[in-house]
């Protein structure tokens, strides 16, 4: 299971890469394989607001859909605009091509909720026992 | 779904799977694999090639004695005392409302009669056949001594001929006989639950993984894939085979689920006989139908199917159809039973189209070319 240090998670396996005051977000690696083989995803359109864990979308998996909660609150900057057509993507590679949107981050204080590397890890090993 | 007490079971093949790579789940009280690399890939693996299936969690139950095939055709809608030797048939075990028990396979051999049942319905199954049996027969549980795979798709033929002796290639469709595979003593059968050609194969426990390596050795140049639980239900949900608790149970009845040709007996008497005649005469109060969605609607289970914005029906099987790259549901109306469109299903807040499907939604592969069913 690929946990990137860099990154922040949570605990619903959605990440974040924060940039100033730019977040990315997609699912985790751990997710994804959970999932199994994604064929559709719906997530906001640009310009959309998202509220900290809402729904901002559904993965359909073939055998699952699942909801993608928003790890923030934010207006909705940019979509992975690949990911219709080729929802494949997130399997092969969740944290890189798999990625699904930018958020501006409107309340820095909302960071302080996600986890780090280690802690998700350690969330993701607890519920596989 | 009743699950047994304590830890699931594991087959004789449990170190192959992990072996392999298999993602395993809880099933019907087994650990199973649900899938190795992923369903689509698996999916498409049978579809065009062969795949390789554990099913050692099926049930088998066998009924011996001079009676035996006089009970089978009593607790069973099937007819074999009249049959040869070696056929097979598709069967429910009816209740006396006409509902269904469990829908099985009921093998008519030399010595006994093998009934394969649903890994969920095994105890109950079980159960009802020893409570009407009355010592008319022998009843064998033999699940936990038998191991069974399946290896099915175009290339089963040719990989199922470097493994096995000759005489059961000669096997036709819904037929069985004794024989060795691996050098193994073993029940074979030209039947599985995929629409594709191929063979499943009965062997004592221990053995399985001496049937399942020599397979996957022989299956290595064809193009082989070990397949689990996720893609043998988009298979069997591509042909609008039923899925005992989901789309079959003691509350439908056979009429009603499009597969009433099981009933396949007047003149004999058996369990849910009365009942049956009268479903068959009423005609189906509500009809099992299927739908073909667009490529990004995906109907799951519990989703309400509409007729003209009207809720008609529920999903009882659905999914993403690999071959199609399409949504596809079975579900059965309560009503608007008989019109052709109209139709939509509910998913979360708006409403898909879909389109009524006559017969499967894939062309079968089950037989051979000019091939014939006894």
């Amino acid at each position: 299971m690929n946990v990137p240090e860099d990154l922040k998670y949570t605990r619903e396996h959605e990440w974040v890469l924060v940039e100033g005051k730019i977040a990315t977000v997609g699912i985790t690696d751990y997710a994804q394989s959970e999932l199994g083989d994604i064929v559709y995803l719906e997530f906001p359109a640009v310009g959309d607001r998202v509220r900290l864990s809402e729904s901002a979308g559904t993965i359909e998996a073939v055998k699952t859909v699942a909801d993608l909660f928003a790890p923030l609150s934010g207006e909705v900057l940019e979509v992975n605009e690949t990911l219709p057509e080729e929802p494949e993507r997130v399997n092969r590679d969740p944290y890189g091509e798999g990625w699904m949107f930018k958020l501006s981050i409107e309340d820095p204080s909302e960071l302080e909720e996600l986890l780090g590397a280690a802690d998700y890890k350690r969330l993701v090993e607890e519920s596989r026992r | 779904m009743s699950h047994e007490a304590g830890e699931a079971r594991r087959t004789a093949l449990y170190d192959r799977h992990v072996r392999e790579g298999a993602k395993m789940v809880p099933f019907a009280g087994w650990e199973m694999p649900i899938q190795y690399t992923s369903i689509l890939e698996e999916h498409a693996a049978v579809r065009e090639r062969a795949g390789l299936f554990d099913v050692s969690h099926m049930g088998e139950i066998v009924l011996t004695g001079p009676r035996r095939e006089e009970e089978a055709d009593r607790l069973t809608t099937a007819r074999i005392s009249d049959r040869e030797p070696g056929e097979v048939q598709y069967a429910v075990l009816p209740n006396d409302r006409g509902g269904i028990v469990d829908d099985i396979l009921v093998y008519k051999l030399e010595d006994e009669v093998l009934l394969v049942v649903n890994a969920s319905n095994r105890e109950k199954d079980l159960r009802w056949i020893l409570e009407r049996c009355g010592g008319r027969a022998t009843v064998t549980d033999r699940s936990l001594e038998t191991s069974q795979v399946a290896v099915q798709g175009k290339r089963a033929r040719a990989i199922f001929a470097q493994v096995a002796e000759p005489d059961l290639l000669r096997l036709s469709y819904y037929h069985a006989a004794r024989g060795k595979v691996a050098g193994v003593p073993a029940i074979v059968s030209r039947t599985g639950y995929t629409g594709e050609y191929g063979y499943e194969v009965y062997v004592p426990w221990a053995e399985g993984p001496r049937v399942w390596d020599a397979l996957l050795d022989a299956g290595r140049s064809e193009g082989i894939a070990p397949v689990g639980l996720g893609a043998r239900d988009s298979l069997r949900l591509e042909m609008r085979y039923c899925l005992y608790g989901n789309d079959i149970d003691e509350t439908t009845n056979p009429f009603e689920a499009g597969i009433g040709w099981v009933v396949r007996k007047k003149e004999t008497d058996f369990v849910g006989k009365e009942a049956l005649a009268a479903a068959r005469k009423s005609g189906a109060r509500r009809k099992l139908a299927a739908f073909r969605l667009g490529p990004r609607d995906i109907p799951r289970p519990g989703y309400e199917i509409l007729h003209k914005g009207r809720k008609v029906g529920v999903v009882t099987s659905g999914g993403f159809s690999p071959t199609l790259r399409a949504g596809i549901a079975l579900g059965y109306l309560e009503d608007a039973a008989d019109e052709e469109e109209g139709f939509a299903v509910r998913i979360r807040d708006r409403e898909a189209p879909a389109r009524r499907q006559k017969g499967a939604f894939v062309a079968s592969s089950v037989k051979e070319e000019g091939e014939e069913e006894s």
